[in-house]
C-alpha cells in the first residue's frame, strides 16, 4: 500500500506505523523506480530537502543486502507488576528485534527515531546491513513509540532525555539476559538515528557510569542537537498550510484529493514509488505542501504518543481523568484531538508541570537545555569514540548546530551535501560509511 | 449453485454468526475505581476542522470487535497454521502454489475486466491464463510475466464500483479483515463463480476441493503481510480503515 507513503510518508524517522499497520513495504521499494532521477555520478539524487525526506532512497541506489535475515522478535519485561490498561491488550511486552551470528561476533544496537519501532524500515535496512557485515543485532523502538510508553517506561512521560537514557539501558540489560545463551559476543556498539541518534549520545553516557555494555563506538545518525528545536522546527512546516497548523484536516483531505487527482489524470498505471516520485519531484506540490506532509506525519505519530501516555498515567489530557478504554470503544475523537496537539502544547501543558511537580523550581528554559547535546558536552567532547553524520540541508538542525557538532565530534563528523532529515539514510555510500565507523581501526 | 456450494457458503455464514455472537457490547462507562470522570483538557469541542483519515463507520461497535476477534484467530489458529506450512513447504513449492492460485485468479481478472469494458485488459488476463496454464505446467509457474504480460487484479467489487453501485458501510469481515459491503458482495460473488467453476469444471471430489480451498486461504494469508495490532499505534483500526477505503478506490481508477 504505497498510497500513504505519498499522503503520510515516512521521514523523520518517523517509520509509517501507518503504512506498517497496512502492510505497507515501507523501505523496501519496488524494483524499478523512476529512472529519470538517477542522474547521479554516484550521488544521492535528490536535492531537495523536503523532497529527500520524503521520498528516501531509490531501490538501485540502495546497497546489496539480502532480502530477509534471519531474525526474531522479542518481547520484553521491563516493568516487573505492570498492569496494562484494557485498551492496550495487545501489548505483550517491549518488542525489539534480534538477528545473530553463529559465531562470536560484535553486537550493535540501533535505536530507531521518532514515533518508530523495532521494526521501522530504517532500522530494517540498517538491520541487514550490519547482520551482512557480520554483527549481531538488536533493534529498539524509539522511547516515543508507544509500545516503548506503555512498557518500557517507568514515568510513562516521554520526551526526557536521561530517564529515556535510563529506560533505554533497562531495555537493552532485558535484551541481553533474554539472548545472552544463544550468542557470543566480542564487543558492544551502538548507533541512533533522528531522535534515536540523540538518545544513543545519552545512553553512551550512562553507559560510562553502569559499565554494562562498554561501548567502543557510538554513531549519531541525522541527530537533533536541541530536541527542543528540532521539534519546533518539523512543527514550523504546518505554519505554512492554508488556515494553518490548527487546519491540518482539511490540508489532510485536499492532498489525499491532490494525489488521487493526479493519479486518475495522469498515465501511471499503479499507484506506486514511481508515482510517488513523479509527484513529488515535480511542481505538483509546493514547497509548503512538502513541508505540510512533514508535518502531518510527525503529527499522526504524535498523536499515538500522547494518547499513550496520558492512558498510562490517567492525566486527563485528552482522555477523560479516571476513565476505562475497553479494548472495543471508539477512539476516533481522541485520535481527532491528539493529532491537533502540538509537540509544543504537549511540552508545556504535560511534560514541562510533570517534571515541575518533582523538581520544584525547575524552569521551562532548564528543562528545554536539559534536553540538549550541550547538556552532555564535556562528555561528548572528551569521549572519542562517538561519531555523528548528518546532511547539510537537514532541517531539524540550524547551521549553528550543524557547527557544533563537527566542533563535538571534529573528524568523526561526516556532513553529506543533500538527503533532507534520513532521506539518504539507505543510499549506498553512507550505509558503507556506518560500516566503516565501526570496524576494528586495524582493518580499515 | 450445487449443493456444495451451498455448504460451503453455509459454513462462511455460520463462522459470521459466531463471530457475531463473541461481540461485546460497545462503550462501556466505567472508571478507575468508579471514581467520577473529570472531563479531559482537551476535548473534540475546541476543533473547527476537517477530520485527518476520517471514513464514516457506522457498524464501528461491530467491527472493532471483529478487528479484535481476527487479532486472536490469527494468533492462535490461522498464523500457527501458516507458519508450520511455511516450515514444511520448500520455498520454491510455496511459489509455485502461490503461483497455481495467482492463475485460477486470471479467470476472475478476465470476466471483470469484460464485464467493465476492459478489452485489452481482459485479453491479457485470458493470455496469461493460457500461457502459465501450458508452458506454465498448470499455473505453477509464471512465464507470462516475463513475456511482458502483465497481471492487473480485478474483482466483482471493483466491477461494481465500475458500474456506480456505493461502497457501503466499511465492515471488517470474521477472518477476511476489513472491506466494505461493496468489496464483500464483489468478494461472495468471486467465490461462488469459482466455486461453480471448479465443481464443474474440474471433475475433482469434494474432499480435494475442500482441500484446495483450504490450501488457497493458508496462501492468501502466508503472502499478505499485515498483522493484527503488529505497529503498536494506538489508532492502528482508524488508520488501517482509511488506507484500505482508499486503496480500493484507486484501484477502481485504473
Amino acid at each position: 500500500m504505497k498510497f500513504l507513503r505519498a499522503i503520510l510518508l515516512a521521514g523523520l524517522g518517523l517509520l509509517p506505523i501507518v503504512g506498517q499497520a497496512a502492510g505497507d513495504n515501507q523501505g523496501k521499494p519496488n524494483a524499478g523506480a523512476n529512472q529519470t532521477i538517477l542522474d547521479t555520478a554516484g550521488h544521492y539524487p535528490i536535492p531537495g530537502s523536503y523532497a529527500a525526506t520524503i521520498l528516501g532512497t531509490p531501490p538501485q541506489l540502495r546497497p546489496d543486502l539480502p532480502k530477509q535475515v534471519d531474525s526474531r522478535r522479542l518481547a520484553l519485561e521491563v516493568l516487573p507488576g505492570l498492569s496494562k490498561p484494557e485498551v492496550f491488550f495487545y501489548d505483550e511486552g517491549l518488542h525489539a528485534t534480534f538477528a545473530k551470528q553463529d559465531k562470536k561476533a560484535p553486537l550493535i544496537f540501533l535505536i530507531a527515531g521518532t514515533g518508530s519501532n523495532d521494526l521501522a524500515g530504517n532500522l530494517d535496512t540498517m538491520m541487514k546491513a550490519f547482520h551482512q557485515a557480520g554483527f549481531h543485532v538488536v533493534t529498539l523502538p524509539s522511547p516515543t513509540h508507544p509500545n516503548f510508553i506503555i512498557s518500557a517506561s517507568r514515568s510513562h512521560i516521554p520526551g526526557d532525555q536521561h530517564d529515556d537514557a535510563e529506560d533505554l539501558y533497562a531495555v537493552m540489560e532485558a535484551a541481553m539476559k533474554e539472548v545472552q545463551s544463544e550468542i557470543e559476543v566480542s564487543n558492544f556498539y551502538l548507533a541512533g538515528y533522528s531522535l534515536g541518534g540523540t538518545n544513543a549520545a545519552f545512553v553512551a553516557k550512562l553507559d560510562e557510569q553502569r559499565k554494562r555494555f562498554n561501548f567502543q563506538k557510538v554513531l549519531l545518525i541525522n541527530p537533533a542537537v536541541n530536541v527542543y528545536e528540532s521539534v519546533k522546527r518539523i512543527e514550523a512546516t504546518l505554519d505554512g498550510i492554508p488556515g494553518g497548523p490548527k487546519k491540518i484536516g482539511n490540508f489532510f483531505n485536499s492532498m489525499v484529493e491532490k494525489f488521487t487527482q493526479t493519479y486518475r489524470q495522469g498515465t501511471h498505471t499503479a499507484f506506486d514509488d514511481n508515482f510517488l516520485y513523479s509527484v513529488v519531484t515535480s511542481h505538483e506540490l509546493t514547497q509548503e505542501e512538502k513541508g505540510g506532509l512533514i508535518g502531518l506525519s510527525f503529527r499522526i505519530n504524535s498523536a499515538g504518543m500522547i494518547f499513550a501516555s496520558d492512558v498510562m498515567t490517567n492525566g486527563g489530557y485528552v482522555v477523560p481523568k479516571n476513565r476505562i478504554i475497553g479494548s472495543t470503544d471508539n477512539l476516533d475523537d481522541y485520535f481527532r484531538v491528539s493529532v491537533h496537539l502540538s509537540f509544543l502544547q504537549y511540552f508545556d501543558e504535560y511534560f514541562y508541570p510533570y517534571f515541575q511537580a518533582k523538581r520544584p523550581g525547575l524552569t521551562k528554559a532548564q528543562l528545554i537545555d536539559a534536553q540538549s547535546l550541550k547538556n552532555i558536552e564535556n562528555y561528548l567532547k572528551s569521549s572519542t569514540k562517538i561519531g555523528a553524520v548528518t546532511n547539510e540541508n537537514d532541517f531539524i538542525l540550524s547551521a549553528e548546530e550543524r557547527d557544533y557538532l563537527k566542533s563535538l565530534f571534529g573528524d568523526r563528523t561526516k556532513i553529506y551535501p543533500v538527503g533532507g532529515h534520513l532521506g539518504n539514510l539507505a543510499f549506498k555510500d553512507n550505509v558503507a560509511y556506518m560500516l566503516n565507523f565501526f570496524k576494528p581501526a586495524g582493518d580499515k | 449453485m450445487n449443493a456444495l456450494t451451498i455448504s460451503r457458503l453455509r459454513s462462511l455464514l455460520s463462522v459470521v454468526c459466531l463471530s457475531l455472537l463473541l461481540v461485546g457490547c460497545a462503550t462501556s462507562n466505567r472508571t478507575v475505581n468508579n471514581l467520577p470522570e473529570v472531563p479531559a483538557k482537551h476535548t473534540i469541542a475546541e476543533i473547527s476542522d476537517g477530520y485527518v483519515a476520517r471514513v464514516e463507520d457506522p457498524w464501528g461497535g461491530f467491527n472493532r470487535s471483529m478487528y479484535k476477534f481476527n487479532y486472536h484467530f490469527d494468533k492462535y489458529a490461522f498464523l500457527p497454521v501458516v507458519r508450520g506450512y511455511e516450515f514444511i513447504m520448500p520455498t520454491v513449492a510455496q511459489q509455485g502454489v502461490s503461483n497455481f492460485f495467482e492463475n485460477l485468479g486470471e479467470i476472475r481478472n478476465f470476466y471483470n475486466s469484460v464485464l467493465q469494458g476492459k478489452g485489452g485488459q481482459a485479453m491479457t488476463a485470458f493470455g496469461r491464463f493460457l500461457t502459465n496454464t501450458t508452458i506454465g505446467i498448470g499455473g505453477l509457474f509464471d512465464p507470462a510475466t516475463s513475456m511482458g504480460l502483465a497481471q492487473k487484479k480485478e474483482d466483482f467489487g471493483i466491477t461494481l464500483n465500475t458500474w456506480g453501485v456505493g461502497r457501503g458501510p466499511y465492515v471488517v469481515l470474521p477472518v477476511l479483515g476489513p472491506n466494505t459491503v461493496r468489496g464483500s458482495t464483489g468478494l461472495l460473488v468471486d467465490g461462488v463463480v469459482r466455486s461453480e467453476m471448479l465443481d464443474n469444471g474440474t471433475g475433482w471430489s469434494n474432499g480435494e476441493l475442500n482441500s484446495l480451498t483450504m490450501l488457497d486461504a493458508i496462501d492468501t494469508r502466508h503472502n499478505q503481510p499485515f498483522r493484527y495490532y503488529e505497529s503498536g499505534y494506538p489508532f492502528e483500526y482508524e488508520m488501517v480503515r482509511f488506507l484500505y477505503v482508499e486503496k480500493r478506490e484507486i484501484d477502481a481508477m485504473k
